[in-house]
């Protein structure tokens, strides 16, 4: 039964990446992409946990943290530079 | 006068008690077990953070109101999942349906926490975004995804949410600033 | 593993990802970047937050004791989110991205005149 359920799992998360990618590539603005990027982060996390799921190995945790952290610090320095065009002043 | 010393040596050697012990938490959450020497690391830790970074929080966090911080969690709680599943349907309903809106809703918190627990909290919870701040700290912009009564909705705002938490992070020793507010 | 709590995790885990993929949708489907806005940081979050919490059963029934850290994740991006929407709203407006309604700087110019110049929280 869990096995079922990660499968629609899986299609569902990988409909989502796909559509994050086409906001991603469409635009039309900065901050579209911005936000399609996070989303995109954020998803992958959802992914990662699902495959740790699936193969019954907690290893995949420590990528999904840093992806977490790394992923925040990104978006938080790409609008810093849109809002001010700098990240470090 | 010792009895101050002592205080003043304590105050300086634990800055923030309740921040040792959220970063406790958070080392033993992050080693993913409950061993001995994994509680002494994590306390440890829990101590220097604080003590190293006190320039950086010159402000003291008091929790006036436990019993309140734990009523508006479990608030918090229960409207985040019930804005979700708002938010789902709305975005499965058609988009040309959606009556989108900035709104500018005034604030009375004077604890710069305080107000950025709100503005993440409207983040979070009835299908609005917190903006910007006014350069007065007296309003924020909001953006709210479909709303038809502006001033029920930011009434929502000021009773659900900033009520308590003026009450947990500020006391409730300048009630009589409450009624200045026009709902 | 019981039946009853494999149902729950199947349900937490379908749940998760259905919200997930409606945040996405919403980030696809929405016609102005506030609104998209609104998909991502709310559906996104509780979907990614209730797939952890399943993680965190299933490798507690696993066997190894209980498994606590996938809490974290989730409270981390449930900190997380409200900031980088809030980030990222500041700097479209900054920008003035397009929007199907007024842009606030008229808006609060009708409301009250006396702030039109905003900043931001931080």
């Amino acid at each position: 039964m869990i096995e079922i359920a990660i499968h629609i799992a899986f299609v569902l998360v990988s409909s989502a990446l796909a559509l994050n990618a086409w906001r991603l590539l469409r635009g039309p603005s900065a901050p579209d992409r911005i936000l399609a990027l996070d989303t995109l982060y954020i998803n992958t996390i959802a992914l990662l946990v699902l495959f740790g799921i699936h193969i019954k190995s907690a290893l995949y945790f420590e990528a999904a943290l840093l992806i977490a952290l790394m992923g925040f610090i990104g978006t938080v320095a790409m609008c810093k530079y849109l809002l001010r065009g700098d990240i470090i002043e | 006068m010792i009895k101050s010393v002592m205080q003043r040596v304590l105050l300086r050697l634990l800055p923030h008690p309740l921040l040792t012990l959220l970063l406790a938490v958070i080392w033993l959450l992050l080693a993913n077990n409950i061993a001995a020497g994994e509680v002494v690391v994590g306390l440890l830790l829990g101590w220097a953070i604080p003590f190293f970074a006190l320039q950086f929080w010159p402000d003291k966090l008091y929790v006036h109101k436990p019993i309140t911080l734990l009523k508006f969690a479990y608030i918090l709680l229960h409207d985040i999942i019930e804005a979700n599943f708002i938010v789902a349907l709305r975005i499965l309903g058609r988009p040309e349906k959606l009556r989108p809106a900035f709104i500018v809703v005034p604030i009375d918190l004077n604890s710069d926490f305080a107000m950025s627990i709100l503005a993440n909290t409207t983040c979070l919870t009835p299908g609005s975004l917190s903006a910007l701040l006014a350069p007065d700290r007296k309003s924020i912009l909001v953006h709210a995804m479909d709303v038809d009564d502006e001033a029920a909705f930011i009434h929502t705002i000021k009773t659900r949410y900033e009520q308590p938490l003026k009450e947990i992070f500020e006391g409730d020793d300048d009630k009589h600033a409450q009624e200045n507010i026009k709902p | 593993m019981s039946p009853w709590l494999e149902a729950l995790l199947s349900f937490l885990i379908v749940l998760g990802a259905l919200l997930t993929f409606i945040g996405s949708l919403g980030l696809a489907r929405l016609r102005d970047f506030y609104t998209r806005l609104h998909g991502p940081t709310k559906g996104t979050t509780l979907g990614v937050g209730s797939l952890l919490i399943a993680s965190s059963v299933f490798f507690s029934v696993q066997g190894e004791g209980i498994s606590l850290h996938e809490v974290l994740i989730t409270l981390f991006l449930f900190i997380t989110a409200p900031i980088s929407a809030h980030l990222l709203a500041k700097a479209a407006l900054h920008l003035k991205v397009e929007s199907l309604v007024p842009l606030p700087d008229e808006a609060i110019a009708r409301k009250n005149s006396q702030h039109r110049d905003y900043q931001s929280l931080d």
